[in-house]
């Protein structure tokens, strides 16, 4: 009965941040309506006891992947008029995205005789002592080991790609090389001069 | 007396009882705050031969213990000024987004064999993902006052945390390898036998990058630079003024409190005693489990802090990315190397009897 309360309650709350997102006038408010949906998808899972997806969620996405999307958005001034010009235009392509999620997750609902999942009664609690963590990590290093690494390198991939793509040598860049800053000794940079006193004429 | 209040506590249901705890170790914390307040100053004082607070008296007595409350009643009774085109909403939201993580952060700590507020399986991570909230404050405070300085300060410590964020997400896989479970009180439990064989023993150079990347996540000298006196004003919150730039103040100050208590518990053995189970003196009252040992070892921290503080300039802003980036996630790196040929052999902490 409660955990149904909580449900309700935080999946109003994921629908309304959902749409505040999506109207917000200000981008920064809908990166912060974004990050607000995060937490309250984060607390449906921990409702249907998947703890470690739910608190890594809130762990790479609230707090390393917004930070820095926030921090972009603040720094770039984005005028928003210009990017509502083509809202009717491309309306359709969003209705389109829209429909094909909602087909989806209709099917996943209602096909369990497809998957062998029902996905609409509530979970059997695990006993206190059970590890959702430890019961992951037994899946994804053994049954799942291949798929598992292939995604790792797929991102390894990314982020060397990411890098290459946006790492320019421009002439003329003044870079300070930190390890003969360190190596410098006083001789290098201080001459001493000793001036002979010259006698009074 | 106590009986009757004994059995009263016990038959109280539990969701009372840990509200009363929730109660209890925020107002301890937030004394804890006032006082650290003043200690910091006192120590930094006599570092420089100086006397520090010495004027307020408590009670009559004991000059400078009143200085806190002063300073809360003096930033109380301040009038709190909002700047013109401020963001009204966020601007008072920032401060209780720093606030919440540092407090909230203490329901899975263990804080003596038979207390901790939520026996959490994963507890680690959720301390993780709490930490990484605290960033939230900073960037929108320097949002939302609408000043350059502000704002400058908020960019510096948003890249400054998530920099440092994945160092110290490496020292705690190391933390996590070493004690096989992440519910804190196991991993208090997994150093027992002594002060050598808790994890600092076997885990040196990831505590070291634990520490410092408490430091620079703590925004404390010397990687103060999203304060920056010298170069932008105070940082983020050089538009808030009174009770609301007091809230800032007891969220850094509490987040120390909190690295602090996570590094006793993470790397010397939290609530344990130093000598338990040694000869002589493990049987001996210094020997017994308490939460004395966990206060003795987060006050010893604290005071790095404030050494620290008194001792070292102010890294320049590049450094400190050099040093994160560069430094401290590559020895994290090669150091759960090391621990994975450790527990090949069945070395140190993975001699013990979980590990088979």
């Amino acid at each position: 009965m409660l955990v149904q309360i909580l449900f309700y309650i935080f999946g109003t709350l994921l629908v309304a941040c959902a749409l505040g997102l999506i109207t917000a006038r200000n981008p920064v408010y809908s990166a912060l309506f974004l990050v607000l949906c995060f937490v309250n998808s984060a607390v449906i899972w921990l409702l249907t006891e998947a703890e470690f997806l739910a608190i890594v969620l809130v762990l790479v996405y609230v707090g390393a992947v917004m930070v820095l999307f926030l921090f972009v958005v603040m720094m770039l001034d984005i005028n928003v008029a210009e990017l509502r010009r083509g809202f009717t235009r491309f309306a359709w392509l969003g209705w389109i995205t829209a429909a094909a999620v909602i087909a989806e997750i209709l099917v996943v609902v209602w096909s369990h005789g497809l998957t062998g999942l029902d996905v609409t009664r509530t979970p059997v609690p695990e006993p206190a002592d059970y590890s959702n963590t430890a019961a992951l990590g037994q899946v994804i290093y053994t049954r799942y080991a291949y798929p598992f690494e292939l995604a790792a390198v797929l991102l390894l991939v990314a982020i060397v790609a990411a890098i290459a793509l946006t790492m320019r040598h421009r002439q003329g860049l003044k870079v300070q090389d930190v390890s003969r800053q360190v190596s410098v000794r006083a001789a290098d940079r201080v001459r001493i001069v000793k001036v002979e006193a010259e006698k009074r004429t | 007396m106590l009986q009757t209040l004994a059995t009263a506590w016990g038959s109280l249901p539990g969701i009372a009882r840990t509200t009363v705890w929730i109660v209890i170790v925020t107002v301890v914390l937030i004394l804890c705050v006032a006082f650290l307040t003043l200690w910091e100053r006192k120590v930094i004082g006599w570092m420089q031969l100086r006397r520090g607070p010495n004027r307020v008296k408590l009670l009559g007595l004991f000059p400078g213990l009143g200085q806190p409350f002063a300073d809360v009643f003096k930033l109380l009774t301040k009038e709190v000024v909002i700047p013109t085109n401020a963001n009204k909403l966020l601007f008072w939201v920032a401060p209780m987004i720093a606030l919440i993580p540092a407090f909230a952060a203490w329901a899975v700590i263990p804080l003596s064999p038979d207390l901790v507020i939520s026996q959490a399986n994963a507890g680690l991570l959720y301390l993780l993902a709490l930490t990484s909230m605290g960033v939230y404050g900073v960037i929108i405070a320097g949002w939302a006052a609408n000043s350059k300085y502000a704002f400058l300060g908020a960019m510096r410590s948003a890249a400054q945390m998530v920099a440092y964020e994945i160092a110290m997400g490496f020292a705690l896989v190391g933390v996590l390898m070493a004690s096989g479970s992440m519910n804190l009180g196991t991993i208090v439990r997994n150093q027992e036998g002594g002060f050598l064989s808790q994890n600092w023993f076997w885990l040196f150079p990831l505590l070291v990058v634990y520490f410092i990347s408490g430091v620079a996540e703590t925004n404390r000298a010397p990687f103060d630079v999203a304060e920056g006196e010298s170069e932008i004003v105070a940082g983020f919150h050089v538009e808030y003024s009174g009770i609301a730039f007091a809230l800032f103040f007891l969220a850094e100050y509490a987040n120390m409190i909190l690295i602090s208590a996570l590094t006793a518990v993470f790397f010397f053995g939290g609530w344990l005693s130093p000598w338990q189970g040694w000869p002589g003196i493990g049987a001996t009252l210094l020997g017994q489990p308490s939460f004395i040992w966990l206060a003795l070892k987060i006050f010893a921290i604290l005071f790095m802090f404030l050494w620290l503080r008194a001792t070292f300039p102010r890294y320049r802003y590049d450094q400190i990315m050099r040093l994160g980036w560069k430094a401290l996630i590559p020895v994290t790196l090669v150091w759960i190397g090391v621990e994975m040929v450790l527990a090949h052999y069945h070395v140190g902490p993975w001699a013990r009897p979980w590990f088979h």
